[in-house]
């Protein structure tokens, strides 16, 4: 079967200069990653700031060219930017963002911002359409007269959300759609997500740095670390029994009320990607490192075993780990 | 433990241009203990310790009474809350970016604190501030004295402040959200640096934050608030094992776990009341599963389900954590 999006190797090049005189240095972003998501299906893409998970993101909806790999979506390749095929295609493809006060534009009412996509793809734009698609959401039809800053925050994605349905997409990626939200907003979105993929078949591409909200949202779960996939799975078995220490790290620094005590703190800061380590990205910070880690970048591939798909020399036995003392 | 207290707010009221923000807020922290107050974004747990420190805007009209050790601190003299302020009670912030002077470097801004609460100068402040560089484990501290804050990444800059408020051997330290703004691998590692120095200097510890993990990983005792009151005051454990007030069990229940089956979660329905468009009664009544007449006749008071426990709620009840509040997955 076919998956409804594959990315294959994307990678994501910026130049940045450091200081007003400075050489420009290459940042990358991405750095080689491949994902595929069934329709219907969620993909949780957990990590970080700056391991580029909102850039992989914009680039398999097209909002952003990849330098090098390519996307493909319902099996065909995705059409140059700005062409016809491509504004008729991202009608099938909508953007979720964080902040939804960002994403709205204050200045019109919520009604008149759910209209809009209806209208630039040439869809009945009727209120009858709107109320539905408000109704669909959680929110009362005559709140379509209300400016954004007249809703709470769970309402204004509430509204983001009606906005992105509107166009009837098969897909939706959602970059952190509740980080802004408070706890019991949070839990209303992701039910309201979870039930319209449910009721429409929506696939999900659910962006977060929330190991807690990607396990209730996702059927699986890629992990990434300075633009890389370093470990993908069904998210109770990565959640469960990560096998990158990355992975490791991340699930222990959950809080979590129940434990107390032997968590794995890491060192070091999150890296830079404009200075990316050599070998593995991870290796300056990683318990386990061995020399091996630092010369050559491990793949993503499976583990012997249970095919755990893990990038990682120790975790796929290629090298026996060495624990440095603390 | 009256006696005992360090710090010993009652009945602390804020209002901005006559709309309530905080409504009598009752609590008291003992030496060396780490208080947890947490709730959603407008429930004045940050508002209750700027309000307690004096350092809300004139707009804001304040009532009640702080004491530390005995003390009365609200609307005291500047010059006493010098001392007090960044001295025996340090307040760290969500953003540290924000909080530090960007054009100037780290040394100078903690030898200032040093300068300013224990009249160190020169090279005996620079050594103090290099060993508290140390203390809160920056790498290299010599070096990142002379670095200015954006050559320091998040984390980075929540350690100066932390060492910042550290130069005034406060007695306590108020730390509000100090970890929102970080990854969750640096997250743990602030934590962790926290707990260590309240082991170190028997400093007690306020903790305001968002996330009920982070209280439970930090804190002996926490407060739940909500609409500008503390609906739920009992230890760490006991909150988690037997909430009592229908908000923090629902508080509990909206949280994705990490184990067991995945299946719809108990979110509370609604959102919080608008400040100037208070429930008559209990400010949770419209949103609660256990809502009945009589909860709108009166805001309940906080009374004792348990010794030691505290709920603001005529029907409080031990219903676990876990159990679905609601079949109901949406708000009307």
């Amino acid at each position: 079967m076919t998956p409804l999006l594959e990315a294959r190797e994307l990678v994501r090049r910026y130049s940045m200069r450091r200081g007003m005189l400075g050489r420009p240095v290459e940042v990358r972003a991405v750095n080689g990653v491949t994902l595929r998501l069934e329709a219907g299906r969620t993909l949780g893409l957990v990590g970080e700031s700056g391991c580029g998970k909102s850039t992989t993101g914009r680039m398999v909806l097209g909002l952003e060219a990849p330098d090098e790999g390519d996307v493909q979506f319902e099996g065909a390749p995705m059409p140059p930017p700005g062409s016809l095929p491509w504004r008729r295609q991202r009608a099938r493809m909508q953007m979720v963002y964080q902040d939804p006060l960002g994403a709205l534009d204050r200045r019109l009412p919520i009604g008149v911002q759910v209209a809009e996509p209806l209208q630039i793809h040439g869809l009945p734009a009727d209120a009858t359409r709107v109320h539905a698609l408000l109704r669909q959401v959680g929110l009362r039809p005559d709140q379509a007269e209300r400016y954004p800053h007249e809703l709470s925050g769970g309402q204004r994605q509430r509204a983001v959300l009606a906005r992105a349905l509107a166009t009837d997409p098969v897909l939706l990626v959602c970059d952190e759609p509740i980080s802004a939200l408070d706890v019991s907003i949070q839990a209303q979105v992701m039910n309201l997500l979870v039930e319209l993929q449910q009721q429409r078949g929506i696939a999900l591409l659910f962006i977060s740095h929330d190991l807690r909200a990607v396990r209730q949202m996702s059927h699986r779960v890629a992990v990434m670390y300075l633009g890389r996939i370093v470990e993908e799975g069904e998210p109770d078995a990565v959640l469960h029994d990560p096998a990158h220490p990355y992975a490791q790290a991340l699930v222990s620094a959950i809080p979590d009320p129940t434990r107390r005590g032997n968590r794995i703190v890491l060192q070091g800061d999150p890296p830079n990607p404009a200075a990316r380590p050599s070998g593995c990205a991870f290796h300056p910070r990683c318990p386990l490192a061995v020399s091996l880690c630092a010369r050559q970048a491990p793949a993503l591939k499976p583990r012997p075993g249970d095919g755990r798909l893990v990038a990682c020399h120790v975790a796929q036995g290629e090298a026996a780990p060495m624990r440095k003392a603390a | 433990m009256a006696g005992a207290a360090l710090v010993e707010i009652r009945d602390l009221a804020v209002a901005f241009d006559r709309t309530p923000a905080l409504r009598g807020v009752s609590l008291s922290i003992g030496k060396g203990e780490s208080l947890g107050l947490v709730g959603e974004s407008g429930c004045g747990k940050s508002v209750t310790w700027l309000a307690a420190l004096g350092l809300l805007p004139g707009k804001a009209r304040v009532t009640g009474s702080v004491r530390l050790a005995g003390q009365e601190i609200l609307h005291a003299p500047p010059a006493t809350l010098d001392r007090v302020r960044g001295g025996r009670v340090a307040m760290i912030f969500q953003d540290p970016a924000s909080s530090l002077n960007p054009v100037h470097r780290i040394g100078r801004q903690v030898t200032e604190a040093l300068q300013l609460h224990r009249g160190l100068s020169g090279a005996a402040a620079r050594e103090e501030a290099r060993r508290l560089l140390d203390q809160v484990g920056m790498p290299d501290a010599r070096r990142r004295l002379d670095a200015y804050p954006h050559e320091l990444s998040g984390g980075q800059n929540q350690r100066v402040m932390i060492a910042i408020a550290l130069a005034g051997q406060p007695e306590l330290l108020v730390a509000d959200e100090p970890t929102t703004a970080l990854d969750v691998t640096i997250q743990a590692q602030i934590l962790t640096l926290l707990a260590e120095i309240r082991r170190d200097t028997g400093m007690a510890l306020v903790l305001i934050s968002h996330d009920l993990g982070v209280i439970a990983e930090t804190c002996e005792r926490v407060c739940v608030m909500y609409a500008g009151r503390i609906v739920e005051e009992t230890r760490t454990e006991r909150l988690f094992a037997a909430p009592s007030h229908p908000y923090a069990q629902g508080l509990m229940a909206a949280l994705p776990p990490i184990h067991g089956p995945r299946r719809p979660l108990a979110a509370i329905p609604g959102s919080v009341p608008e400040p100037w468009a208070m429930p008559p009664g209990c400010a949770f009544a419209p949103r609660c599963p256990r809502h009945v007449a009589a909860c709108d006749a009166a805001p309940p008071p906080l009374v004792a389900v348990t010794p030691g426990h505290c709920a603001a709620c005529i029907r409080p009840g031990a219903v676990s954590a876990r159990a679905p509040l609601s079949p109901e997955l949406l708000p009307a």
